[in-house]
């Protein structure tokens, strides 16, 4: 069983909510990438999603590109990225590290090369967000022959055969964004996500994580009272952009804490 | 829409030419894809559909453009004969104003109330404009903020026709960063929105719709070649940044095997640089940029990098996917000149025939220039003139010292 799926196993015997902060690595430099994955797990996060630069993240918003651009002025590349995992592997075998980022880089390393490298470094998933299943196939195969989870995005507008399509090449968790848009806009629909999210889990059999738009406690507690995770990015990462280089571990540590607070007040009341 | 074609057959049900092309998009976009493409497969078969797009390509556009012979620069440059096709003359200055026509008459038959666009050197920005004036959309042209201070006066006729024109200060600041930004709108409003996307590029069925929508610039010369030279061309020659106006003019020559294609790429300082636009002369590996798979320019950890050519409407890392498969296939091919030919041909142009091009033709006029004298007389060359160069003013001036 991957790493992915035991976390969720422990969490929904705890009656809990896996809360999925999202950093850009390399953001401000590379050398605080690894302390701040440990800040996030302190501050109460179950699985890490590290974001890899792209010098065209046509599907996030300002923050994360601003984030993006900040890093590879630096020099992150997907090879370091995975040196980063190595390095907070050497501390941390529990939790599960997802990285997010656009098919590009994946193939200037190599598809078949790859999967192997992240399985090796200590990554447990994959969401390239530019890569509908149908497009890589190939790659999916060798994802889970490497014995990584790949995770898909699913979309409120997502047809019915996509859905199942999507379910399909999914493993770990589905990840459903939760309204039109790129990752760090501000406009909910609750009750459409509060229809849908049961729905899905049923048909898909597997956890469904809800993100793109969740800005705060308040909201991470609604979603989730329906969702099996919650995927916060755009917030986290301004954390670290208007906090001076110091005292980011800390700023990003209280507000992924606070967050924990408010989900584990749903703790044992059933959804 | 191409019956033309016998075995070339491109692209397939998902949008590939060989091994390029595709759906590279965030599940979020999909949806819409899947809408655009339905609502395409609909229309470019639908007979009132296909009589209002001709119906405005004579009336509002000007269509047919003639061809024209550049006889004072053929006679001295003592080679082979030079024809323009002349896309200057299209309402709107250049070639893309045809795709646009298109475009708008599928959303307003999609009910789409809204538009947006990328812009490069501002042409696409100005025809997106114009005809979201005339069917009285909203219009939101995205531009970097580089591409703004060099197409200055081009921001200005966007504005008057009534278009918001939203400066994009990322990345690049060029063409490839407005793309991304009308992407991120068109996730967002997509209900609402029509993204005109202005070149061969982008997921399927983008680089074959605006593909079909160009070909009108081919399909005229077919018909007008042998009417007023006897003949087709020996050499068909266009410039290439996306590749729209090349595609228009290529694609119903494929199947006439006797007629060379080139494509020119923007070679800006020289390929050696490394400051350029031509990733097809260049040989750049295949990469994931926009939505589609083809040549890129990337670094060795697969990012984009920064690309130059003094024409904002060739700079632009990737290239559409045909015109990758063209390559690869060797039906066509492509070679590149530098900022300083390109600059050459466009003086020349002005000076000998009283035209006076835009940089991106200027490109393909350079290549015409270097060919010709290589040539017996009787050879026919016919250059793809895809856009007027009012708003090179400023650009070129600068290169000679001017201020105005």
């Amino acid at each position: 069983m991957s790493r992915i799926q035991t976390t969720f196993q422990r969490l929904q015997i705890e009656g809990r909510k896996a809360l999925i902060p999202f950093i850009v690595a390399g953001d401000p430099d590379g050398e605080l990438t690894v302390p701040l994955m440990r800040s996030l797990v302190a501050g109460g996060a179950d699985i890490i999603e590290l974001g890899v630069p792209f010098s065209d993240p046509m599907a996030d918003g300002p923050v994360i590109q601003r984030a993006s651009e900040r890093a590879l002025t630096k020099g992150m590349s997907l090879a370091r990225v995975l040196d980063i995992v190595r390095a907070f592997r050497t501390e941390d075998v529990v939790t599960p590290v997802v990285l997010m980022g656009y098919a590009n880089p994946v193939e200037a390393m190599g598809v078949a090369i790859f999967p192997d490298a992240a399985r090796k470094a200590g990554v447990d998933g994959v969401l390239v967000v530019d890569y509908p299943p149908e497009e890589c196939v190939a790659f999916t195969a060798s994802i889970r022959a490497a014995g990584l989870d790949q995770i898909f995005l699913l979309a409120p507008n997502s047809s019915g055969q996509r859905f199942h399509d999507i379910a399909q090449a999914s493993s770990g968790f589905l990840y459903y964004v939760s309204f039109k848009g790129v990752t760090g806009a501000s406009h909910l629909d609750f009750d459409e996500i509060a229809r849908r999210i049961p729905l899905i889990r049923t048909a898909a059999g597997m956890p469904v994580g809800v993100g793109f738009g969740i800005r705060d406690a308040e909201i991470a507690k609604k979603i989730g009272a329906v969702a099996d995770a919650v995927v916060i990015g755009s917030r986290i990462v301004e954390e670290i952009e208007t906090s001076p280089r110091e005292q980011a571990c800390a700023k990003v540590e209280t507000f992924v804490r606070e967050i924990r607070v408010k989900l584990d007040e749903l703790a044992g009341a059933r959804s | 829409m191409a019956n033309v074609q016998q075995q070339y057959s491109y692209p397939d049900a998902r949008g590939y030419f060989g091994p390029y092309g595709g759906v590279f998009v965030a599940e979020t976009l999909i949806p819409a894809l899947e809408e655009l493409r339905g609502a395409f497969e609909t229309y470019r078969n639908d007979a009132a559909f296909l009589a209002e797009f001709e119906n405005e390509l004579k009336h509002y556009a000007g269509r047919p453009s003639p061809i024209c012979h550049a006889r004072r620069l053929s006679e001295k440059l003592g080679g082979a004969q030079i024809l323009l096709k002349r896309e200057d003359l299209n309402h709107t200055g250049a070639h893309k104003v045809n795709n646009c026509i298109g475009q708008a008459l599928l959303a307003r038959r999609m009910g789409k109330p809204r538009v947006i666009a990328e812009t490069g050197a501002g042409q696409h920005g100005v025809a997106t404009a114009t005809v979201a004036a005339r069917h009285g959309f909203e219009c939101v042209v995205y531009m970097g903020t580089e591409d703004m201070a060099r197409q200055a006066a081009n921001v200005y006729r966007m504005k008057l026709l009534g278009a918001t024109v939203v400066p994009v200060a990322s990345g690049s600041r060029t063409l490839k960063d407005a793309l991304n930004e009308a992407m991120r709108d068109w996730v967002t409003n997509v209900s609402n929105t029509f993204y005109i996307l202005g070149t061969v590029a982008g997921p399927h069925p983008y680089p074959m719709m605006v593909r079909d929508f160009q070909t009108v610039i081919g399909k005229e010369c077919l018909t007008q070649m042998p009417e007023a030279f006897g003949r087709q061309p020996d050499m068909v020659i266009a410039c290439v940044g996306g590749g729209s106006n090349a595609i228009g003019i290529f694609y119903p020559y494929i199947p006439c095997e006797n007629v060379r294609l080139v494509g020119v790429e923007a070679a800006g300082e020289g390929i050696g640089t490394g400051r350029h636009s031509a990733p097809l002369t260049a040989n750049a590996k295949a990469g994931v940029l926009h939505g589609n798979r083809t040549c890129l320019m990337q670094d060795e950890n697969g990012q984009v990098i920064e690309t130059h050519s003094i024409s904002a409407g060739l700079d632009y890392p990737g290239v559409g996917p045909e015109h990758a498969w063209l390559k690869d296939s060797g039906r066509a091919e492509y070679v590149a000149v530098t900022d300083t030919e390109a600059l050459d041909a466009f003086h020349a142009l002005c000076h000998f025939e009283g035209i006076i091009p835009a940089l991106e033709s200027s490109h393909a006029l350079a290549q015409a220039m270097k060919v010709a004298p290589t040539l017996p007389r009787d050879r026919l060359l016919l250059v793809c003139l895809s856009g007027r160069g009012d708003k090179d003013m400023h650009t070129v001036a600068e290169r000679s010292g001017i201020q105005f």
